[in-house]
């Protein structure tokens, strides 16, 4: 197996202000699958071609925002390797017994210097995508209801000490650094975009005051053509879009950002290149940073460096 | 449907707002440079207001920008409130700083 250690991206826990309206935004409008409920209150989901039990969790809070982000990694053994690992770093790191997340095995918890908390796991109960692992058909109806992506892809964190956060991904975890905003000393990264994989980028960050802040999660849809029925989904739903349909130029995905009922941004995204461990970082410069970010129309806008949750 | 007239006490500027827009889409749609769109969802905290005089009915907003003594003191948010009276506001935070940045800009272009 050539993919080994950190997996991919496994699930997110986000807040949200009124549960019973998102759990109908996210399973009507993003067209999410609802998997479970817990004694916790919290509501589970997976996107339909998503074979493990969920990816993406929502709990009704006083405040918006991110709870925590899971990696999954290559089983047990690995996880208890980034355990001992992460604490020789000198990191503490906190065991969530199996279960307390429906269908989840152990979680190795810990929390980067941008203030967020971190999680690792290696196991989750699959539920399979509704087709057969034996001579299977190429989708469900579930891949047409609403925006309907394919899998939770990444997120883009916002957090002061982004430099700690890189060198935890990089040399403890394996993450690559795959593209990078530089600001005007020529040395300062206002952006990093890293990646587990061959993806372009499995996690990225953005330097910003407040630490534990959230720009986007984000769920991968197939194509362009996708991302515009999105745009024409959320038209029809009212949704709030914060810019697109568009492209970064930063890893060449296409892209809408837009809003949940409670403000926390998500994007549907498509494309952005495959990249490998060996190639060289791209590096952007502030002077095309708004190239960089939003290809088209090449500028930041106004709500870009600004509106988190 | 409602109507009624929203005064921004900062500018001094007031319009009408009809049907069943929130006070940021209402004062979004004046079509104002300043007036930021934010997440529209109580949660980024961009659109803080105070009303001033006059009733309104809202919804869950986050405590991260809006405490309960805030709420108290009708420090809202303005993309969760929706006016039931005519209304007086003042805009706070991020909002009052554009809406000041863009009087500036009028002044010196004037
Ligand atoms: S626009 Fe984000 S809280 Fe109102
Ligand atoms: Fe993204």
């Amino acid at each position: 197996m050539a993919l080994t250690g950190v997996l991919r991206p496994g699930h997110v826990q986000m807040r949200v202000l009124d549960l019973e309206e998102s759990v109908k935004f996210y399973r009507d409008v993003v067209g999410l699958v609802e998997t479970g409920r817990d004694k916790q209150g919290r509501v589970y989901f997976k996107t339909w071609d998503e074979r493990d039990h969920n990816s993406f969790i929502i709990r009704q809070a006083a405040t918006a925002g991110l709870d925590f982000y899971a990696f999954k990694v290559a089983d047990k053994a690995t996880l208890d390797k980034f355990d001992a690992d992460l604490r020789a770093y000198g990191l503490k790191t906190e065991r969530i017994a199996a279960g307390d997340l429906l269908e989840t095995g152990e979680r190795v918890r810990f929390q980067i210097p941008t203030g967020h908390l971190i999680e690792l796991y290696a196991e989750k109960t699959d539920v399979g995508n509704g087709l057969s692992y034996l001579n299977p058909e190429a989708w469900t109806g579930l891949a047409e209801k609403g925006i309907a992506p394919i899998r939770m892809d990444h997120i883009l964190l916002y957090g002061p000490d982004i430099d700690g956060a890189r060198k935890i991904f990089e040399d403890v975890l394996g993450f690559y650094l795959v593209e990078h905003v530089v600001l005007e000393d020529d040395k300062t990264d206002l952006a990093i975009w890293l990646s587990c994989s061959t993806k372009a980028h499995d996690l990225a960050f953005v330097r910003h005051p407040e630490p534990g802040k959230v720009h986007h999660v984000a769920f991968q849809l197939e194509s362009w053509e996708r991302v515009l029925r999105a745009a024409d989904i959320m038209a029809m739903n009212k949704v709030n879009i914060d810019i697109g349909p568009t492209r970064h130029g930063i890893t060449r995905g296409t892209t809408i950002y837009a809003f949940d009922p409670s403000g926390n941004r998500f994007e549907t995204y498509c494309g952005g290149y495959a990249s490998y461990p060996d190639w060289q970082p791209i590096k952007w410069t502030m002077d095309e940073v708004g190239r960089g970010i939003f290809y088209h129309n090449r500028k930041l806008n106004d709500t870009f460096l600004t509106v988190v949750t | 449907m409602s109507n009624y007239l929203i005064t921004i006490e900062d500018s001094g500027e007031s319009y009408r707002q009809r049907g069943e827009r929130n006070l940021l889409e209402g004062m979004a749609a004046l079509g104002r440079k300043g007036i930021p769109s934010g997440c529209c969802g109580g949660g980024c905290g961009v659109c803080k207001v105070e009303i001033v005089s006059g009733s309104y009915r809202k919804r869950a907003m986050s405590r991260a920008h809006v405490s309960a003594e805030d709420e108290a003191q009708h420090r809202v948010l303005a993309c969760r409130i929706w006016p039931t009276s005519d209304l007086t506001l003042k805009v706070l935070g991020k909002m009052g700083k554009n809406l000041c940045r863009e009087r500036g800009g009028e002044a010196s272009r004037s």
